[in-house]
């Protein structure tokens, strides 16, 4: 059987034939395999949903307990209708797995979800398995993105802080795996203080914390005491919320702050480019080192990446998925 | 170079005029020479580099990037500097750091031969920060809104100095301005290398009635408020210069009044566009201003010209000390000769009534009001508290209604505080301006909620605005504008009063501020 019979992009997202599931399906499905608890890729009220541990308990906390009827955790390899399919950590977020699909005799296909290559102390590394067809994210798929080491973006903002000792530091982070990412990367680089997360952030870092991942002293916004370093999510900023603080430095973590009309279209006083997608090099070496037959692209700025496979003898394909547009980075 | 890559982009992002200068007073004091000194000629736009073209840029790109991966990328990103500086192949050649000394010296010294390869090498051996850094110093476009004011208040900052003491010797010094660190640092004061120099100006506050009255009309002296520029015109030792009030020069853009100035001293005034005896609109001389070269028929058609009324040195002596009376009557002992220069009458007044009489109904529309002057008053650099008043004529004002908000930084993060107003015409709002302040801190707190509660669409950080809220905008004054949709630019408006209570539809109408005009 043909890759692309075995799997193939519909209007509910990414379906596996031969297994009858969807992959981070955007409306409600019977059966929905779930590679992270981003709200783009884990959505609510599917039948049956197999995703990682974490992935599971996340969803739970975003969605309540009965996001579906029938959660399954993902261990070792599952028999799923003719194919076996496998969760290995994808590097982006706490609990984020790639899922590979074996056929029992076909192409091997690896859906990476969302991942990472640079070293996250808030989750497990990515971990490349070889395959057939190996189908990619492209969020950052142009070669102008090359994210820096991102201890060197938060001594950017530990600098900006003994700058203006007076003024409070309110950093835009997701409330899943960029917030604790940005507060594990804080703790790491010496900033023991306390920290404020707005409410939004308060399930998701007592989550991590359960976890086993020590993000230090963490204070509500609301009553942030001495704490000059707080937290947010990115719409917050665009609330009243922010107007409880006194001329505050605006500041965002993000990949897009890269490019510097994004970050002023944002307002952004303090951009941070900080990642959970892989950049440009580590897209295209992870490429090389799988080595795949095919690479076929969910969503991002595809064009890119399609020119690079193309220039590399790669046969490339985008299976323009919508739906994943506004990803939360 | 990183340091001064760092410096750029905090600079480029921070609104706040505070911030502005601690981040400068903090790049100042931590760089060592001659680094910082030329950094601080490129943020005030004196550094004199060979001027590197986008399409040798894009050229030496396409050199080593994939041309439609580089047109993608350049799609994304919007910009041709940052689009290099961040696409450009890493690592190549990594080694010690490249100081911006050594990317200053590349720039003036490289031939056009050699300068591809120079620019391609220098490249190679910085990171993606440092190459914007270097690609907008290379194209002359540093954008970062520090203006060289802002950047001397900032030295000044950093020492024990006035910043007056800085513009006072800011002209004879040499780049990359290591005398002037080591003065600020204690050291000796630069002697200026050539002599015209500026001096810094006396400024007035303003006044309004009421505090006119306790006030002996005896001891003052007053004259028009001219509606151009204020200058200092030196020429000491051969050398001839036009100053603005803040210490540019500004000489290059008016040659016909330069020639004009020939005598030994040092004088105060207002720069106008005058025709015979007629003085022209500011617009008029606008259209001279920020030129490096003026065409004769502009010369011909917008002649300069200067209208004093102070005097600082006169043949090598220092009148400054002296009291207004005594400089003004040295003033019109002189005989200028060039009928550019003539000199600003002083007004005839017994009381205060006389005064506003003639405050009410000036002569010329170029007239914003009137000066107040102590006769006794030395000259004094700064803006001194009572020797010397401005009393402006009163703004215009104009109902419009509120259009688009955007929001504001430092003290106003979060709120929304920066409007686009506009006017009827016929059933079409047409916008006519930005106003930013003249409302306080509680009002800015209703019109926020008022934004937040009637957003109709949003584009990026702009919101869009149910054309309900009329406020009345005051300015103080009105030119032609190509740029605008509306044909016209007010000067210094700003929100006079919300009118919570007037219906949108009784705003005026664009037909009415044209008829200002
Ligand atoms: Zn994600
Ligand atoms: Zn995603």
């Amino acid at each position: 059987m043909r890759a692309d019979e075995i799997v193939y992009p519909t209007d509910k997202g990414l379906y596996c034939a031969l297994g009858d599931f969807y992959i981070d399906p955007l409306t409600p499905v019977p059966r929905a395999l779930v590679t992270h608890g981003h709200s783009d890729h884990a959505r609510p009220g599917h039948g049956a949903v197999m995703a990682t541990r974490q992935t599971l308990e996340i969803m739970a906390i975003r969605y309540g307990d009965d996001f579906t009827a029938n959660p399954q955790i993902a261990d070792n390899s599952t028999r799923i209708g003719t194919v076996t399919v496998s969760f290995h950590p994808a590097g982006h977020v706490l609990g984020s797995a790639q899922i590979l699909i074996a056929p029992d005799n076909g192409p091997r296909i690896l859906v990476s979800g969302d991942y990472c290559r640079t070293p996250n102390p808030v989750c497990l590394p990515f971990e490349p398995i070889p395959c057939d067809i190996f189908i990619t994210e492209a969020t950052f798929g142009l070669p102008v993105f090359r994210h820096p080491d991102p201890l060197t973006e938060i001594s950017r903002l530990l600098a900006s802080m003994a700058e203006f000792p007076e003024r409070p530091h309110l950093v835009g982070a997701y409330a899943l795996g960029k917030a604790q990412r940005v507060i594990a990367l804080a703790r790491a680089a010496g900033h023991h203080a306390p920290i404020a997360i707005h409410g939004a952030l308060k399930r998701l870092c007592d989550y991590h914390a359960e976890q086993g991942i020590d993000l230090g002293t963490l204070v509500s916004a609301t009553d942030p005491g001495d704490a000059k370093l707080i937290l947010a999510p990115p719409s917050a900023f665009a609330s009243p919320w922010v107007q409880r603080f006194r001329d505050p430095v605006i500041s965002y973590a993000s990949g897009w702050m890269t490019v510097r009309a994004r970050a002023r279209q944002r307002g952004v006083e303090l951009p941070l480019v900080i990642s959970d997608h892989v950049d440009w090099p580590q897209l295209t070496a992870t490429i090389r080192e799988l080595a795949p037959q095919e690479v076929w692209i969910t969503h991002g700025t595809e064009d890119g990446l399609m020119r690079w496979c193309e220039i590399e003898g790669i046969p490339s394909r985008p299976l323009r998925l919508i739906g994943y547009e506004d990803e939360p980075e | 170079m990183k340091a001064f890559a760092r410096l750029l982009e905090r600079l480029a992002f921070t609104a706040g005029r505070n911030a502005k200068l601690t981040i400068l007073s903090h790049y100042f004091a931590a760089t060592p020479d001659p680094d910082r000194g030329w950094a601080l000629a490129a943020l005030t736009s004196t550094l004199e580099l060979r001027q590197v073209s986008p399409s040798l840029l894009r050229r030496l790109a396409g050199e080593r990037v994939d041309e439609q991966l580089f047109a993608l990328s350049y799609d994304f990103v919007g910009d041709l500097a940052e689009t290099i500086a961040l696409i450009w192949p890493e690592g190549s050649n990594p080694g010690p750091e490249v100081t911006l000394s050594d990317a200053v010296t590349l720039l003036r010294e490289t031939g056009k031969v050699a300068l591809p390869a120079a620019i391609a090498g220098i490249l190679d051996r910085l990171t993606a920060p440092e190459r914007l850094a270097f690609l907008k110093l290379a194209t002359g476009n540093m954008r970062v809104g520090v203006s060289a004011r802002l950047a001397r208040i900032a030295l000044a900052q950093t020492s024990a100095r006035s910043v007056e003491e800085v513009e006072e010797i800011w002209h004879g010094l040499q780049q990359p301005y290591t005398a002037l660190f080591a003065w600020l640092a204690g050291g000796d004061r630069p002697e200026p290398a050539s002599s015209a120099p500026f001096r810094p100006v006396m400024l007035s506050t303003p006044i309004t009635p009421q505090d006119l009255i306790p006030l002996n009309p005896d001891e003052y002296f007053a004259e028009w408020k001219w509606d151009g520029i204020r200058v200092q015109a030196v020429s000491e030792g051969g050398l001839r210069r036009l100053y603005s009030r803040t210490g540019e020069d500004i000489g290059a853009a008016f040659p016909d009044l330069i020639e004009a100035l020939d005598f030994e001293g040092a004088v105060d005034g207002e720069l106008l566009v005058r025709r015979d005896t007629e003085v022209a609109p500011f617009a008029d001389l606008q259209k001279r201003l920020g030129r490096k070269l003026v065409s004769g028929a502009m010369l011909k058609s917008h002649p300069a010209s200067l209208r004093l009324y102070d005097i600082l040195t006169w043949q090598g002596e220092d009148l400054r000390p002296l009291p207004l009376a005594s400089r003004r009557a040295r003033l019109e002992s002189v005989n200028f000769i060039s009928d550019r220069i003539d000199l600003s009458p002083l007004l005839p007044f017994n009381a205060w009534e006389d005064l506003t009489d003639l405050r009410a109904t000036p002569p010329a529309s170029v007239i914003e009001g009137v000066m107040i002057k102590r006769r006794d008053a030395p000259y004094i650099a700064g803006r001194p508290r009572g020797p010397w008043f401005k009393w402006k004529r009163d703004p215009m004002v104009i109902d419009a209604v509120l259009i688009y908000a955007q929001s504001g930084h430092g003290k106003r993060s979060g709120f929304y505080s920066d409007f686009t107003f506009g006017l009827w015409d016929g059933t079409d709002l047409v916008p006519v301006g930005k106003a930013y302040f003249g409302f306080t801190d509680e009002e800015l707190k209703e019109l926020d909620r008022f934004v937040r509660k009637n957003t109709t669409q949003r584009f990026g950080p702009v919101r869009q605005l149910a054309p309900l809220l009329v406020v009345e905008v005051a300015f103080e004054g009105l030119n032609l504008s190509p740029r605008h949709r509306s044909g016209l630019a007010m000067r210094f408006p700003r929100i006079s009063r919300i009118r919570w209570d007037k219906p949108a539809a009784e705003a005026d109408q664009l037909q009415t501020l044209r008829a200002m005009l």
